[in-house]
């Protein structure tokens, strides 16, 4: 294809995507009395679902945060929804093909747009929660403006991370449907074994020091620990984390990309 | 874009589908079949090359199954092809068989919205275009309900009414006029005229072969897959029907003939008003045919008499110069019979002419040549579709008591 054909075809594109994106949007709490209210209540219902059981029942310290901030429900959601967010998506995004089969069998566009759309619904429901979570850390007390660019630019970093597994998901599932029950039971084993709902430390002092360097090798972690940084004790995560997250991020969204690239030719013909 | 080049260049296409023996993507199966799927090729397609030249409104036929889908999907870049290139030049914008895509649970309005999104318009595009999209489509009110809905030619009817106000220049269209009622065939028409007019590229899908007839300037022919003929429609779709190529105009052969060869018809032509050959007429249409003959015996009260018979066999007509009293005592030695027909009230359809030329009471046929001539008849004035002939009437429609209401003549 010619340049100015692929300059046409991505400037058309933004117009679709937009489209597309408001489209999730709407269609996510079409017709429910709250709407967007759930968007906000999910997060908080889970956060005090795991707070009862983690921390009162269960008595998980959290650690110190900044000022000498100690709150179970923060430290919680800084982990909590930059993993919902990957979860959703990584589901969401499963589903993103098939459910539009028809557009896909009736006409052309650029395949990773309907991906990329569910990816960015769900980058808008996270934006609101971090945007009401910043809130939660100003009224108690604690001054997070400063680092908020910081958990922007992180949230791109995990943006970019999210969407190369949604594209690679996304394709996967429609040759291998069973790929979705394989996913689901690896995101339970995924969210546990980042840590979420305990600190960190708990595994440093518990695990052999090469199970630890394993378990850090898991992104999650990095991406968790990262936010836990910026938001709850307000510093500056370590430099080798994020070079790392960043290697990661653009190595999965490659071979998110390619595998997409390579696969979506059959996709009119296999759904 | 130059017009010399190509709207679409179909370069030694083929394309592959998999058909699987147990259409069953799951774990289980996999690891049961040892990894790989089990399936079996299938050629839709086996090198296909053809080209639609810009402007031109451009048939596909073919039988069920013959691959003119596949083609269409593989020119809408909605199917990749494994082997071979298709360019195309322009915007494009095509409206596949059952529909566009649209979501079902969208209104129509949102989805006039999102496919033009796809189509490449802006909003602000698709503001101005909105209330002609919704008036060709004749939907109405219907608009903003769910398009799960609509009936099938409501769907089809605002799927094709928004392909064509993207203004594309190449507009695919797959067997759409078969879902539209009468009215909206019609609009359809005219709007592939219009298109043409403004040199838009049109590549059509059909097995309305009146409609082919009628709007091509060219078809292909596809047979399992495999391009078959292409070129002008009038001689291809003759072919395809009859399974045989439609004699010229000027007959040398062809045909069955028998006789006692006294005279012959050397020459059976189907002639229009201005003098020129043809093989198609329309309904309404004035017509001549002519026979040429040349006699080596002495013939008493030669009879030449003419046979149509449509292509199911019925015959249609059969005039003859005994029963119109044009008998001479003696047929020249050579010469020209002439049947003028004011008005060819055929419906649309392919009918044979067999001549013949002979004695009075058909005990001596000199000459008789046995579907000498095959044409074909498109819609003309008037405009009707099926029964064996037209008979040429004009329909009035009145209130009780009041002026004539309206008159299509
Ligand atoms: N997704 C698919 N998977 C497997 N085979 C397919 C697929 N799509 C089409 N085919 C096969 O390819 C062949 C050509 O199909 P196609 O739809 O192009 O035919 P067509 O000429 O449009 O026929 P029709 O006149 O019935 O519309 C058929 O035998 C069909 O079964
Ligand atoms: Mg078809």
């Amino acid at each position: 294809m010619s340049a100015r054909g692929a300059l046409a075809e991505i400037s058309a594109s933004k117009e679709l995507l937009a489209n597309l994106t408001l489209r999730e949007l709407r269609g996510k709490y079409k017709r429910t009395a709250l709407g967007w209210g759930w968007s906000l209540l999910n997060p908080l219902a889970l956060m005090a679902t795991y707070s009862l059981v983690f921390s009162v029942l269960l008595r998980i310290e959290p650690p110190p945060g900044k000022d000498g901030l100690t709150s179970y429900p923060l430290f919680l959601l800084c982990a909590l929804l930059p993993w919902t967010f990957v979860s959703n998506t990584m589901t969401g995004a499963m589903e993103s093909l098939l459910q539009n089969a028809n557009l896909i069998k009736k006409t052309y566009f650029r395949r990773e747009i309907l991906v990329v759309a569910t990816v960015l619904s769900f980058l808008v429901s996270f934006g609101t929660e971090m945007a009401v979570l910043a809130l939660a850390f100003l009224i108690v007390g604690s001054m997070v403006v400063p680092w908020l660019p910081g958990v922007a630019l992180l949230m791109a970093l995990l943006t970019l991370f999210a969407s190369g597994l949604a594209l690679l998901l996304a394709v996967v599932n429609v040759y291998f449907r069973d790929a979705r029950y394989l996913v689901g039971i690896a995101l339970q084993l995924w969210f546990y074994a980042s840590p979420i709902l305990y600190p960190i430390a708990y595994v440093n002092e518990n695990l052999p020091g090469w199970a630890a360097s394993l378990y850090e090798a898991n992104p999650m972690v990095g991406f968790v620990e990262s936010f836990r940084d910026l938001l709850y004790v307000q510093q500056a995560p370590p430099l080798a984390t994020v070079g790392y997250l960043v290697v990661v991020s653009a190595g999965v969204f490659a071979l998110g990309a390619w595998c997409f690239s390579r696969l979506e030719g059959r996709l009119a013909e296999e759904l | 874009m130059s017009s010399a080049s190509p709207a679409v260049v179909v370069d030694a296409v083929s394309k592959r589908f998999r058909v699987y023996h147990e259409r069953n993507q799951s774990l289980k199966a996999a690891v049961m079949r040892g990894g790989r799927a089990r399936y079996e090729e299938f050629w839709a397609l086996r090198d296909v090359s053809l080209e639609v030249p810009v402007g031109t409104t451009f048939g596909l036929i073919g039988h069920n199954g013959s691959g003119k889908s596949t083609l269409l999907k593989c020119m809408a870049r909605i199917l990749r092809p494994d082997s071979g290139r298709i360019t195309v030049t322009g915007s494009m914008s095509a409206l596949l068989e059952l529909g566009a895509g649209f979501h079902p649970e969208l209104s129509g309005r949102d989805n006039v919205y999102l496919n033009g999104s796809i189509l490449g318009l802006s909003r602000r595009e698709l503001d101005e275009r909105f209330d002609d999209i919704v008036e060709f489509a004749g939907l109405g009110q219907f608009i903003d309900t769910p398009v799960k809905n609509y009936s099938s030619g409501m769907y089809v009817r605002l799927g094709f009414s928004i392909a064509i106000h993207v203004e594309p220049d190449v507009l695919l269209v797959d067997e759409v006029l078969a879902v539209g009622d009468e009215a909206f065939q019609q609009r359809c028409t005219e709007k592939f005229a219009d298109l043409k007019y403004e040199g838009r590229t049109v590549v059509l899908v059909s097995h309305a072969l009146d409609s082919v007839r009628q709007l091509c300037d060219r078809a292909a022919w596809l047979e399992h897959g495999r391009l078959k003929d292409v070129g002008p429609p009038g001689d291809l779709l003759d072919e395809y029907v009859g399974g045989q190529r439609a004699e010229r105009s000027t007959v040398e052969t062809g045909g069955s003939r028998w006789g006692l060869g006294g005279a012959r018809i050397d020459k059976v032509e189907l002639l229009r008003p201005d003098g020129t050959p043809t093989t198609v007429a329309r309904t309404g249409d004035s017509v001549l045919v002519r026979l040429h003959y040349t006699s080596t015996a002495r013939i008493e009260q030669p009879v030449f008499a003419l046979e149509i018979h449509h292509s199911s066999g019925v015959q249609v007509s059969a005039p003859n110069t005994w029963e119109a009293r044009k008998v001479p005592d003696v047929l020249p030695p050579a010469g020209v019979v002439e049947l003028r027909v004011d008005r060819l009230l055929l419906v649309p359809g392919v009918y044979h002419l067999s001549a013949s030329v002979g004695d009075p009471y058909g005990r001596q046929i000199q000459d008789y040549r046995h579907h000498a001539l095959r044409f074909s008849v498109m819609h003309g004035k008037p405009r009707e579709s099926t029964g064996l002939v037209s008979l040429g009437g004009v329909w009035t429609l009145r209130e009780p008591g009041a002026q004539e209401v309206r008159d299509t003549a």
